[in-house]
Formats: C-alpha cells, structure tokens, sequence
C-alpha cells in the first residue's frame, strides 16, 4: 500500500511544478530518481527514447512507465493519475474563471496579446523541431542565450527533405489526400523511414 | 452516442495517433476537435497553449481538461483527461517490458526517422493556421514577430512572454480605445 501512495504522491509533486509541460518535467523526474532510486539516469534516457517512439504525451509515459516497474499495474495507474491530478483540479479552476470572466473588458484585451505570443512560442518550437529533424543545426539553452550548433555529417539530409516535400503536397496541394487524417501521413512516413532506412541502421 | 464515451473515444484517439507530445499534438487535436466534433475554435486552441504554457502540467493533457470541462463541465473535463492518458498508459505498461530493447531496434529506428518527418509536416501547417488566427492587424503582427524571435534566441521562460504579451493585449486596445 505505501508504495502506491508514494507513487501518487511523487507524482503529484512532479505534476504540480512542471509549468510548461513535457521537457518541463524532466528536471523534477531526474532529482526524483536520485532521490528515491527508482531509476538511474541512463533508464531515464532509455525511457525518454522510448516516449518519443510510442504514442502520447512523455510526462504521461514517464509516469507510467516508473510505476509500473515500482508497483505494477496498479503502481502505473497510481503515478500516471498522480501526475495528472493537480493540473486537472488547476485547469477546472481556471475554465470555471475563463467562463465567468470572458466577457471582461480585460481578459478580452489580454487575450488580444495573447494569441499571437500563442502563436510565437509555438512557430519558435516548430522552427526548433524543423531544424532537428531536416538539418545538422542544433540549439540548446545556455544561460540566457539559446546556443546553436552544427552536429556533424552533412548540413541537410536530402532523403528526408524529399519526403518533407512529399507529404507537404500531398497534405496541402492535392485534393485527395489533404483531408486525411493526420495519422495517415505517419503511416506513410514510418514505411518509407523503414524502406529507405532513414536511421541508417 | 453518450456524450461522455465520445469524449473519452475522441480523446483515446488523440493520445493514440499523437506521438512526440507537446506541439506534435496540434495537428490532431485542429483534425479531432475542431474541425470533426466543433468542440472548440482554432482560436481556442490557441488561448488553451498560452494558458498551457503558465499553468503545472503536461499541455496536451490540460488541452484536454479545458474541451472536456467546456462540453460536460466537471465530469465532462475527467473523462476527457482520462481518455487521453488511458491508450499511453496500456501501450507503455505493454512495451515495459521489453522497453530497453524497443527503441534500439532497427525497424523502430528507421520507422521513427521518417515519422519524424511527417511530425514536421504537420506541425507546420498546424504552426501556420494558428498564425494567421492569432496575427490579425500590425500590433499582433509585431508581438508574434518579437516573441518569436525572442523564444529562438533567448533562454527565458515563456511565462515571462506570456504575462507580457498579456498586458501589452490591455496596453494596446486601451490607447485605441482613447485614441477614439
């Protein structure tokens, strides 16, 4: 039993300050495996890899991954609803405001700048996914500058700039496919990284 | 159907077909939510991320919360935080298993490679509706452009971006408001 409970609340500490969402966690989780020895930091980098080859969201992932291995099934329950807990309770409580205060001369305005700092913060973390995946440039945080870099070999990977194009066609240009579910462009692009070993390996 | 099960089946779906987590999300929640089920606006969307951005959390999960809450209230916001995380939870505890040998695996490798690259496709064009949604007269133009620039450049918080923006929004409509 006590073990659940820990999970829980381990995991509701994780989620209640990690503002920003999934690489927001990560620091609270490394501190949490040196803490409890749940993990060590190379399984935390094996399961990062991993949340980024299955579907849903890494915090969530994370969690039940570290449950399930401490607690089992229920263990993977127990951290995964622990770490959704608070943000369900803070979010519920904010749309309760939002609703109230929507009309507010106020919220209005605000949400006037808000949209397009939205939309900023969110091309600035497409430019970054852009960059990782077609090219060698790669940026990290440094102290108050963001610090970019070329990894080696070649400057852009041609095969997979191809494919970029492909499927920007086939999700913009052509009338047949643009309405696709967004999972069928996936589908496609996972046989092809098979078929043309786009890993290298 | 019942509206809770929709909800719960709408969101399982989202938490399936999402992979990557954060904006990687984007393009499925515009495809399932706003233009499948009108649950929410484009424009909405875009003031659950901001919010996102400044609450604790994982985004795509509270993305959730906000639409379920909007459509059922209480219950409605469960449901729909549930469905999300409930397909991650069953494929993870399946793979644990064997998850230190999962992401090593040729196949995996090379299929994740090209997903990737369907991941930037979307994302872009999700990134691009969103712009033209939240960029709508010169000011707003300018604010996205300084955010921007400054989220590539800078290692600050985007709370610190989020607050500003918030109240250079009030700024500004006020000075409209008394240039009038």
């Amino acid at each position: 039993m006590m073990i659940y409970l820990r999970l829980f609340y381990e995991f509701f500490k994780v989620g209640l300050f990690s503002v920003g969402g999934g690489l927001a966690t990560l620091p609270f989780l490394k501190e949490m495996g040196e803490r409890t020895g749940w993990f060590t930091n190379t399984d935390m980098m094996n399961m990062l890899a991993v949340s980024e080859s299955t579907p849903g969201p890494m915090g969530i992932n994370m969690a039940t991954y570290i449950g399930f291995l401490q607690g089992g099934i229920p263990g993977g329950i127990v951290a995964t609803i622990g770490e959704v807990t608070p943000s369900l309770f803070i979010i519920m409580a904010v749309a309760v405001m939002l609703n109230k205060f929507r009309t507010n001369r106020y919220v209005d305005h605000a949400f006037y700048g808000l949209r397009p700092a939205s939309a900023g913060l969110i091309a600035a973390a497409c430019l970054s996914v852009l960059l990782t995946v077609l090219t060698a440039v790669r940026s990290s945080s440094g102290a108050l500058f963001k610090q970019y870099s070329l990894a080696g070999g070649p400057l852009f990977s041609v095969p997979k700039l191809l494919l970029f194009a492909v499927l920007w066609l086939l999700a913009n240009k052509v009338k047949q496919t643009k309405n696709l579910h967004p999972i069928a462009f996936v589908a496609i692009a996972a046989v092809v990284g098979i078929c043309f070993r786009f890993a290298g390996v | 159907m019942n509206s809770y099960l929709d909800l719960f089946l709408t969101f399982a779906r989202i938490g399936v077909t999402t992979f990557g987590g954060g904006i990687a999300m984007l393009p499925i929640l515009q495809h399932e939510v706003v233009k499948k089920k009108h649950w929410a606006e484009d424009e909405e969307l875009i003031d659950y991320f901001a919010i996102g951005q400044c609450t604790p959390g994982i985004i795509a999960v509270n993305t959730a919360t906000f639409i379920g809450h909007k459509q059922k209230g209480r219950l409605g916001g469960i449901v729909a935080t549930l469905g999300m995380v409930f397909p991650c939870l069953v494929i993870i505890m399946i793979l644990a298993g064997l998850i230190a040998n999962f992401a090593e695996l040729p196949v995996v490798k090379n299929a994740f490679a090209g997903i990737q690259v369907a991941v930037c496709v979307l994302i872009s064009n999700a990134t691009i509706k969103l712009i033209r949604k939240g960029v709508v007269d010169k000011a707003t133009l300018v604010i996205f452009l300084l955010i921007f620039a400054g989220s590539s450049l800078l290692s600050l918080s985007p709370v610190i971006y989020v607050v500003l923006a918030a109240i250079a929004g009030i700024l500004l409509k006020d000075m409209e408001v008394n240039a009038k």
